[in-house]
């Protein structure tokens, strides 16, 4: 990816945020809400592309960070009452920021012992601290415990998933771009021989995985101020399966087509969906003739997964990689 | 003046096997030296113990008059020693540019800060960067290849870039892991001339393990001979070439 105008990016992202969340309102809810999943799912999948797609580290665990994110954005706005527009947002950017400084720590305490682990025994642990947090939050009657903990702010909106969208893509571009960052991808590729050429493996992976986890957090906490209600199981392995899944399916370290994948793979049981709720197909006599779709959707979305890796493992939308 | 690297009376064990025994080495400064030694001799592991890999059950390893002792091997490297290994350990899927860029990281002014907010200075100091890796690659002719993926090069060619990237780091002191090892005739005449050149060019040490006799023969100032972990002699070339314990270990008795 040419990375040259990353500024301009940047700035042109967050200001489409800003007027697409004018807007908002000419939306349909439906559609708005599939929108943040779509911006959430971003930062997800690009802030683990650079654990497991550059790095080449094996992270089990992004949902984890996740819940650390969004718990702890919601315990602070659901401190406030009603408030005005800016301050209600101003409120809203320290907790997310708040947030992801929280799972940064996460990363941090999870990333320094067990980072000297590699392939699959980094995977094992990262999900186990996964399972870990969900337990820990489970058992945390002050959150709600199993009973989950309502969200009082809808403060997530257009400008905020889009523009920390952006915000995700433009550090994790900018720092696998830079000299600096070429390092991340030299662990990857060989690590006796990054340490020979004077690469602090361990500092590297400690800093995907720690600049990982922040993003995730403040996917969590948009995620927290979208749906407004959290139950430890939302944040379960599977969900970090689902990211992962979005990662190989764009292709390890091509954040592009993670990006591409994000927005697939969060459409894709909607569309879905959608089929199944046809009422009437030219050709079928039977009222809503696709609905089995609906009964086998996930089974459907599960076989398109396997297709895809075996027709194309090197990731769906990975072509030639150009560099600048 | 001391000696650039000094090795004394360094010995590694691993369980029960003494892998170097009491070795003592000098490599001085613009010197090309050469160890040997039949397979198993202890080649490789003298290498690891001066990069770090490997650290030493008993004994000193200094460099430029300080003790590397304990030191991790990137500290090593930007110490001053970089090397190349056996089996070619290029980063694979890096381009040919990206993997001598990536060394220039420990040459960096700015941090990570620097990366992100993409600045002036941050522009000027890639742009800067960017020239010496050209100026590099050229002066091996490997400048064409600089967006071609560093595996898809021909086995001579990754050599010649595994050693550029060495090179990178502005080493001192350049370790060069039998360099020869599946070349063919006319490719180690080629490579006797571009470790002749780079010693002159960079004005740099240069520790060469090799197991082909004539590459060594040919260029090396001083010649050290391990067998069985134990240095059994040292000297210029046709010296170690006559000596009857060279002789036997390489040919048996």
């Amino acid at each position: 990816m040419n990375f040259r105008h990353a500024k301009t990016f940047l700035l042109g992202a967050i200001a489409l945020g800003f007027l697409a969340s004018l807007a908002a309102n000419q939306i349909n809810p439906y559609w708005l809400f599939i929108f943040y999943d779509i911006g959430i799912g971003i930062v997800m999948a690009v802030s683990l592309n650079l654990i497991n797609g550059y790095t080449g580290q094996f992270s089990l665990g992004h949902a984890g960070f996740m819940a650390v994110g969004a718990y702890t954005s919601a315990v602070i706005t659901n401190q406030f009452g009603e408030l005005n527009f800016f301050v209600a947002n101003g409120i809203f950017a320290v907790s997310l920021y708040a947030g992801g400084l929280a799972a940064a720590l996460a990363g941090l305490l999870v990333g320094i012992p067990t980072l000297r682990l590699r392939g699959d025994y980094l995977a094992i642990v990262t999900l186990g601290f996964g399972e870990i947090i969900r337990v820990i939050l489970q058992n945390m009657e002050k959150v709600g415990g199993a009973r989950g903990l309502s969200v009082n702010h809808g403060y997530t909106n257009l400008f905020w998933t889009f523009g920390l969208a952006a915000v995700t893509v433009y550090v994790v571009a900018s720092l696998v771009n830079s000299t600096y960052g070429r390092g991340f991808i030299a662990v990857h590729d060989d690590e006796v021989a990054a340490e020979a050429m004077g690469i602090n493996t361990t500092k590297y992976k400690v800093t995907a995985f720690v600049v990982g986890s922040f993003f995730a957090g403040i996917a969590g906490g948009l995620y927290a101020h979208s749906k407004q209600f959290l139950t430890p199981g939302g944040f379960g392995f599977m969900q970090s399966i689902t990211f992962v899944v979005m990662v190989i399916l764009g292709g390890m370290g091509n954040s592009v087509g993670v990006i591409l994948a994000a927005i697939l793979l969060t459409l894709l049981p909607e569309g879905l969906r959608m089929l199944s709720g046809i009422e009437h197909l030219p050709g079928f006599s039977a009222e809503r003739p696709l609905g089995w779709i609906g009964d086998t959707r996930m089974i459907i979305y599960s076989l398109l997964l396997i297709a895809l890796m075996l027709t194309r493992p090197q990731g769906l939308f990975s072509f030639r990689r150009k560099r600048n | 003046m001391p000696s650039l690297l000094q090795l004394d009376q360094t010995t590694i064990r691993f369980g029960g096997l003494t892998a170097v025994s009491e070795l003592d080495l000098q490599i001085g400064r613009n010197e090309l030296v050469g160890l040997i030694g039949p397979n198993g001799a202890g080649k490789t592991t003298a290498f690891n113990l001066i990069t770090g890999v490997y650290q030493p059950t008993s004994g000193e390893v200094a460099f430029d008059g300080k003790s590397i002792v304990g030191s991790k091997p990137y500290h090593i490297t930007a110490r001053g020693i970089a090397r190349t290994f056996q089996n070619i350990r290029l980063f694979p899927s890096l381009t040919v540019f990206d993997n001598v860029r990536a060394v220039f990281h420990l040459h960096l002014r700015g941090d990570v800060r620097h990366a992100l907010w993409r600045g002036k200075g941050y522009h000027a100091e890639e742009k800067s960067i960017a020239d010496r890796v050209m100026e590099l690659l050229e002066i091996f002719q490997l400048g064409k290849f600089r967006d071609e993926a560093a595996k898809s090069l021909s086995y001579g060619d990754q050599r010649r870039l595994e050693i550029v990237r060495a090179l990178a780091a502005k080493p001192k002191l350049l370790l060069l892991d039998e360099p020869a090892a599946g070349m063919n005739a006319t490719e180690k005449v080629e490579l006797t001339r571009l470790i002749q050149f780079i010693k002159d060019k960079f004005q740099i040490s240069i520790l060469l393990v090799e197991h082909d006799m004539k590459v060594v023969m040919g260029i090396c100032e001083r010649i050290v001979v391990l067998d069985y972990g134990i240095k059994i002699a040292e000297g210029k070339p046709e010296e170690v070439r006559a000596n009857p314990k060279v002789i036997a270990a390489y040919l048996g008795e």
